[in-house]
């Protein structure tokens, strides 16, 4: 009875990963892979296997769109980074302060998430248009030298677009951080509380440094938004003005879809996947390091046993 | 099991489609209103053939996404029966990896080789002796919409050229018009595409298609196109600041009216004139080739392809629509809802409008006709070229000699 069940289970699990495993393979290292060889190739709209060396490298770092792309996810990145973090970590701790309607607001916070990016995009942009947004309105009011159009400026734009990310991303963020701190133990608040520690010194360095993995998953979650940011860009300013909101996902679709040129498209995939890759190495290089750490714990252990 | 139904699903779902032979699916960006009741012009005729044929339509918008559609349709083996492209070389790769029905039979029997003018936009579908498209109308870029108010309200003469107007400029600024109507939407096409026209007046039709052409570094870094630089940005102080997401016909709305002076845009731009009702000449000017006493026409505008099909049938349907597309009664009725010029000269446009007449005298003309730059340059080098007006437009610590040098650059690693 006990093995016929097993051996039915083990039939369901492998029927389960079957899929995966044919998209994982299929889809990430076949695709990854043709992704690499187009790269070194010439291709145009077909992809062809002419080898042409680094030509493609060569041209990707010589040209200014891709150039302004990657400062832009620099700048896009960390800023988004910071911010929806802080905020998402101060909007949690406010609704963990037992207010009042407090799935209400949750809602509210999480509802910009809800959000399709091209909408967020849009309603960013026409915030933010000089002609009929926040500039226009508070002009109209009677402030007529009033000034506040980042979109329109090619220094500021990609401010405009870290606006938006925020607002975007924050409430996610706060959901994952207040799942963090309800998971925290009363008793250690109580205990703070009777060693007459102050709030805020709670906050820094007993409760955040609990909280690693919420806070671990929404920086994923945040960093797999921006390297991929896409929509926001082209919903919000197209790339403009000029090219200076030009994000790498764009410039490599862009290149794949309106210039029929493959293989340059495919050499700027191919760099936007080297930082992912220096990242699960670095996380591997840890996890290695950690069970190397604690297989010697225990050897340490039954050695003195 | 959910698999094999999957494809079972897949399999049943071509057969259907295999089974109405005469339906051809026809994917184009004609979305605007003029554009849709033009479209509706072809599907009519097509439809009453008397062959059964059936036009089924895929509208999508934007020239951009649809063409994407159309690349990945053909690519993934599911072509739909008739797309849309502009004259020039964004098909090219697919004439040379065979994927486009020749039509050479078509265009015997309905002499193409001499009814279709002007000749350049012949060599659009003519690829190596071969018919692979069907043109079916001429849109001219080279043109710049006024509006009458702004010149009368600041005490200035209607200007016959565009440099008159740069002229003009400042007055026009003074009086509390904005000059300069531009629009920064979609990578900025609009400004590249003013700009396109202001070099073309610059350089002339001959230097310039050389330069495209023949990839020439030598016009590109020549004093001529320093100066058309120069001259392009000093427009940038006649626009406003609202230009960065606007879109065309936002920025043509401005000149209808009245709020700004003057735009440079193709000639799809009337259809805006006319759905505001106001004709032109009589409400509104229009200089052709950005100057009345050398008028200039470049031969836009759209051609028809057909992917290879695998059922003869569908093939056969093909041929007949791509005859039926420059048959003369259709030219007219497609052209006139189009707002753009018939591909042949034998027809009757006399109830076209009085800006439209300008096109219609120059395109008689050999030496007035340009191509545009897309029949020489492929998509990525003019998608470069675009980027590179842009960022000049809005960046203004880039100077002309740095753009120049960087224009070169991209003409010299052109292909």
């Amino acid at each position: 009875m006990a093995q016929a069940r097993k051996r039915r289970l083990r039939l369901s699990a492998i029927i389960g990963t079957v899929p995966m495993m044919i998209v994982a393979i299929g889809v990430y290292v076949i695709g990854i892979a043709f992704t690499v060889f187009w790269s070194f190739t010439d291709s145009k709209l077909f992809p062809n296997s002419t080898l042409v060396g680094f030509k493609q490298y060569h041209r990707l770092w010589q040209d200014d769109r891709w150039l302004v792309a990657v400062q832009n996810i620099w700048i896009f990145g960390i800023l988004l980074m910071v911010f929806a973090l802080a905020f998402g970590f101060l909007l949690a701790v406010f609704m963990d302060q037992e207010i009042r309607q407090e799935d209400l607001l949750r809602s509210i916070y999480l509802y910009p998430f809800a959000m399709s990016l091209i909408v967020t995009g849009l309603v960013w942009q026409w915030m933010l248009d000089p002609n009929f947004g926040i500039e226009h309105t508070v002009r109209s009011l009677g402030w007529a030298n009033f000034q506040f159009s980042p979109l329109v400026d090619p220094n500021t734009a990609i401010y405009g677009l870290v606006v938006a990310g925020i607002w975007q991303g924050s409430g996610v963020t706060m959901a994952i951080l207040l799942a963090g701190l309800r998971g925290i133990d009363a008793e250690i608040w109580k205990a703070a509380r009777i060693d007459g520690i102050p709030i805020w010194r709670v906050y820094i360095f007993i409760v955040i440094p609990m909280m690693r993995g919420s806070i671990g998953t929404a920086f994923v979650l945040i960093a797999v938004g921006v390297v991929r940011v896409y929509d926001l860009v082209v919903a919000m300013t197209g790339g403009g003005p000029g090219i200076s909101t030009n994000m790498p996902a764009v410039y490599v679709i862009d290149m794949i879809t309106k210039s029929y040129n493959v293989g340059q498209g495919m050499a700027a995939a191919t760099i936007m996947l080297l930082p992912v890759i220096a990242v699960i190495a670095l996380i591997g290089l840890g996890r290695i390091v950690s069970t190397r750490r604690k297989n010697a714990a225990i050897l340490r252990a039954e050695a003195t046993a | 099991m959910k698999l094999t139904t999957m494809l079972l699903a897949s399999a049943a779902l071509g057969f259907a489609g295999a089974a109405h032979a005469t339906d051809l699916e026809v994917i184009h960006w004609w979305t605007s209103k003029g554009e849709s009741r033009a479209v509706a012009e072809f599907a009519k005729a097509f439809d009453n053939d008397g062959q059964g044929d059936h036009w089924i339509d895929s509208a999508i918008a934007g020239g951009d996404v649809a063409r994407q559609t159309i690349m990945q349709r053909i690519l993934g083996g599911d072509p739909p029966g008739a797309a849309q492209f502009n004259p020039g070389r964004q098909y090219e790769e697919l004439i040379k990896n065979g994927q486009l029905l020749q039509l050479d039979d078509v265009a015997a029997a309905g002499h193409w080789a001499d009814v279709i003018r002007p000749a350049k936009i012949q060599s659009a579908c003519l690829v190596d002796g071969h018919w692979y498209c069907v043109p079916v109308n001429i849109h001219s870029w080279d043109w710049a919409w006024y509006s009458y108010a702004p010149f009368k309200a600041a005490g200035l003469p209607n200007p016959t050229n565009f440099d008159e107007f740069v002229a003009d400029a400042p007055a026009l600024k003074a009086a509390g018009f904005i000059p300069f109507a531009i629009g920064g939407d979609g990578g900025g096409w609009q400004i590249s595409g003013a700009f396109d026209q202001i070099l073309l007046a610059a350089l002339g039709i001959e230097t310039r298609d050389k330069m495209y052409r023949d990839k020439d570094t030598t016009i590109a870094a020549s004093p001529e196109m320093l100066k058309a630089l120069t001259n392009f940005k000093a427009l940038k102080q006649f626009a406003d600041d609202g230009y960065a997401n606007r879109n065309w016909n936002d920025t043509t709305n401005m000149v209808i009216t009245g709020k700004a002076a003057l735009q440079i845009m193709g000639d799809w731009a009337r259809g805006e004139f006319a759905a505001a009702g106001m004709t032109g000449v009589k409400d509104y000017g229009c200089m052709i080739g950005l100057n009345e006493d050398s008028p200039i026409v470049t031969t836009d505008g759209d051609v028809i392809v057909f992917p290879k099909q695998s059922d003869p049938a569908a093939e056969a349907a093909q041929k007949r629509l791509a005859a039926l597309l420059i048959s003369p009664a259709v030219q007219v009725a497609f052209n006139n809802a189009k707002g753009s010029m018939p591909v042949r000269g034998d027809v009757d446009m006399s109830t076209a409008d009085p800006c439209m007449q300008k096109a219609l005298m120059a395109v008689e003309h050999p030496d007035q006709i340009a191509d545009s730059p897309g029949r020489f340059i492929t998509a990525d080098t003019s998608n470069a070229l675009g980027a590179l007006v842009s960022q000049f437009w809005s960046d203004d610590n880039m100077t002309a000699e740095q753009a120049q040098a960087k224009w070169v650059e991209i003409i010299k690693n052109a292909s």
